[in-house]
């Protein structure tokens, strides 16, 4: 037993030799910026004498928490996120030792609605998706009540819709996307109802409830993290609607169409400028700490934010990514670059 | 004739009917799982012949040191020139005719972008080519190559191709410029989120050396446990609950085994994430229980009368273990093995918690570098957005199912080796 214990102690302590020699740079986090973090780092390590970059897609909140654990070669030197970084995981990280944080804001992806191109195209409003899709809605008399949703196709939720069946497929809880939406479909959708948007003030966690709750009956389908599956399964139904990042539909334009929302088109330009309501910035975290002990995160931070991979016609544009203008583009180099840390 | 004999005869035309029904049945459902196993693999082998071949272009490249950017006479400088401008000018020079911004963007679309860094290994492998021109052949984009082996008209749903972009792509099949090669860049090369640099070496190494840590760990210890829990210990209330353990053990989800390998092996003893060793080590913690119970079936089956017989010859009970006992089980400890390598060449979920389902180009170069693994690879390329996947999704399963048919005929064979009749 002893010798074992002994063997298992050399075993670790050989394997933190090893793991102090880390030669490429580790990265955790999102699995909507993994698409564009990969694309980079594979450049990155053609183009350098660098080890390629090592990727995880370990959703945002999971990339967060390991990103968080504290510095040390065991842990990441970045953490890619589809939304801002929380403030309890701000000060997570700081607990933790991970005093000093880049932050770098990439840029925008869009949330797409979308159908087979063999259906016409939709027009819906944000308060009706939020209609055909929570799980409670307020009662059609105008009282100010909730009851289980009642709609079952479009036309009922409004008239001016198709009398097509409501049917949307789209991410789990768990995905960053699913909280985007709901974040910025549903809670806008319900605001649109002034006694709810009253409550928000009075009873937080009650708005949360009515706002953020799906509709649990076969109208809405959870689909998992595999957009691509989403995608295949809307060009055999061409009655189903379908959620997922705008570089599907990008990358699937042949087949399908993005639904307009609020009367604007989910088109490249439109997220850009932001007239299109439902989209979200993509950000990364870098531990600052780890710069000059991990090989090659300065050069790999300039290759992200150069114009060739975040500029209007950069790389990363043709795989989906709606760039920043030009502007605050040369802003957010200027201060990853000088590793301006990071103040919530 | 007996009452009863008149029974059985009356009733055998029933019991024949039955049996009849039974068989039929039988081979009905044989039949059925035949069909929907063709029916799989022909699916597969359609859907994965394109990624095994891919197009490319001639394409003329004037290795001007001023266009580089590099001194003629520095060769270390080399590497470092700017390919990307001498690439583009050696495109647009082919196609003089196409002129504009977007024009010449969406013509500079139609060649893969690893192509900037296949000249530059051209040159760097040729260095006497500096200042001449010479043809190099780079890939095509996946569009244009999906293009070209799809068989399609522009302007139909399914295409990405746009028609100015379409009669250049006439113009250069018509000169000849572009070839269909067999892709061995699948077989030689790691990951990429361009589908036509896309391989499976990367994973299929990092299949490979799991596999190595796994069978070096699980199988030594699971014949041991085994043998030592059949021939040498008492039966007592300590043993019976080792062996309820090890029965659920064998039950357990994977994803639990990913857990407990993340807070003891990763967090506790330090081995670092992503790698073969900790993949290995989280596996072998999976395929123990399978090897165990198979091992003990098959040790228990073999007769007590060899044990007896060795024992009055005055072997000693190590003896008769390792020397009868062991030997003549083999055969089916070798199955019981494979059916547990099989599990565990197929898991993704206890890897996902150890850092293994990530995106790595290099190729691992032994158990200690970051690696992920073949049914990873399959579903991160099934993830992927971009269209070509799909076909290299399929070669992929067609490369995993490779690599289980080898390892099972390698244990089919050692078993023919080992069987022994008595």
């Amino acid at each position: 037993m002893k010798k074992l214990l002994v063997a298992l102690s050399m075993c670790a302590v050989s394997a933190n030799v090893m793991a102090a020699g880390r030669d490429a740079i580790n990265v955790v986090g999102s699995s909507t910026v993994f698409p564009f973090s990969t694309v980079v780092a594979e450049r990155f390590g053609k183009s350098t004498d660098f080890k390629t970059p090592k990727i995880e897609s370990t959703g945002t909140g999971g990339g967060m928490k390991l990103f968080c654990a504290g510095t040390g070669v065991n842990t990441p030197d970045m953490s890619n996120a589809s939304r801002r970084m929380k403030k309890t995981e701000f000060e997570m990280c700081q607990k933790n030792g991970v005093t000093s944080i880049t932050e770098v804001l990439v840029g925008y992806d869009g949330i797409v609605i979308s159908n087979s191109k063999e259906a016409s195209q939709m027009s819906v409003t944000r308060k009706e998706l939020y209609l055909a899709l929570a799980k409670e809605v307020p009662a059609k008399d105008g009282s100010e009540s909730l009851i289980p949703n009642p709609y079952k196709t479009w036309k009922d939720v409004s008239p001016a819709l198709p009398a097509n069946k409501i049917e949307v497929l789209g991410p789990p809880p768990t995905s960053g996307t699913r909280d985007a939406f709901v974040e910025l479909v549903m809670e806008s959708g319900c605001n649109s109802f002034g006694w709810i948007k009253a409550m928000k003030k009075k009873d937080k966690n009650k708005y949360k409830a009515i706002c953020h709750s799906v509709r649990e009956d076969q109208a809405y389908i959870e689909t998992g993290e595999n957009d691509n599956l989403i995608v295949q399964k809307l060009s055999s139904n061409p009655k189903a609607l379908g959620i997922f990042g705008f570089s599907f539909l990008d990358q699937n334009s042949d087949k399908l169409q993005g639904s307009k929302v609020d009367g604007k088109e989910p088109t490249f330009e439109a997220i850009a400028d932001g007239s299109y309501p439902v989209s979200r910035p993509l950000y990364f975290y870098v531990k600052n700490a780890h710069v000059g002990q991990v090989p090659g995160i300065k050069e790999f931070l300039d290759e992200f934010t150069s114009n060739a991979s975040m500029g209007d016609e950069g790389y990363l544009t043709d795989k989906g990514l709606i760039p920043l203008n030009k502007d605050k583009r040369e802003k957010v180099r200027a201060d990853v670059l000088a590793l301006k840390p990071l103040q919530l | 004739m007996s009452d009863s004999t008149q029974k059985v005869i009356n009733s055998l035309k029933k019991r024949h009917r039955k049996e009849k029904v039974f068989r039929a049945a039988g081979a009905t459902a044989i039949g059925f799982g035949f069909l929907l196993v063709f029916l799989l693999i022909t699916d597969i082998i359609t859907k994965a012949t394109p990624a095994f071949k891919q197009n490319w272009i001639a394409i003329e490249v004037d290795f001007q040191p001023d266009l580089l950017g590099i001194d003629g006479l520095d060769l270390t400088r080399l590497p470092k020139g700017d390919y990307r401008t001498v690439l583009r000018s050696a495109i647009f020079e082919m196609m003089p005719e196409v002129s504009g911004r977007r024009d010449k963007r969406s013509l500079f679309g139609l060649i893969s972008s690893s192509a900037e860094f296949e000249i530059r290994n051209h040159l760097v492998a040729n260095p006497a080519d500096l200042g001449k021109k010479v043809t190099v052949w780079v890939k095509v984009d996946d569009d244009v190559d999906s293009y070209l082996k799809d068989d399609v008209v522009v302007g139909e749903p399914g295409i990405r191709i746009s028609e100015k972009q379409a009669t250049w792509i006439k113009k250069w099949v018509d000169s000849e410029l572009i070839e269909s090669r067999w892709n061995s860049e699948f077989f030689s090369l790691g990951d990429s989120r361009e589908p036509e640099s896309a391989g499976v070496k990367g994973a299929l190494t990092g299949t490979f050396y799991t596999m190595l840590v796994t069978l070096v760990l699980s199988f030594p210890l699971g014949v041991a446990a085994a043998l030592y829990l059949e021939e040498f210990a008492p039966k007592n209330r300590w043993t019976d609950f080792i062996e309820v353990n090890i029965n659920n053990l064998a039950a357990v989800p994977s994803i639990v085994f990913g857990l407990l390998g993340l807070a003891v092996i990763i967090n506790i003893f330090g081995l670092p994430r992503s790698t073969p060793l900790v993949g290995g080590i989280v596996l072998t913690l999976m395929t123990l229980p399978t090897i165990i119970i198979a091992s003990r079936a098959s040790i228990k089956a073999v007769p007590p009368s060899i044990r007896e017989a060795a024992m009055g010859l005055g072997a000693s009970r190590m003896q008769v273990a390792f020397s009868h006992v062991l030997p003549l089980a083999m055969p089916g400890i070798i199955t019981g093995t494979i059916i547990g390598m099989a599990q565990a060449l197929g898991e993704t979920a206890p890897l996902l918690m150890i850092g293994m389902v990530a995106f790595i180009v290099d190729v691992p170069g032994g158990i200690t570098d970051p690696a992920t693994v073949m049914p990873v690879q399959i579903y991160l390329w099934a993830d992927s957005p971009e269209r070509a996947f799909v076909a290299k999704t399929s070669a992929a399963i067609l490369v995993l199912l490779g690599f289980l048919l080898i390892m099972n005929s390698f244990a089919a064979f050692m078993r023919k080796k080992f069987e022994k009749r008595w």
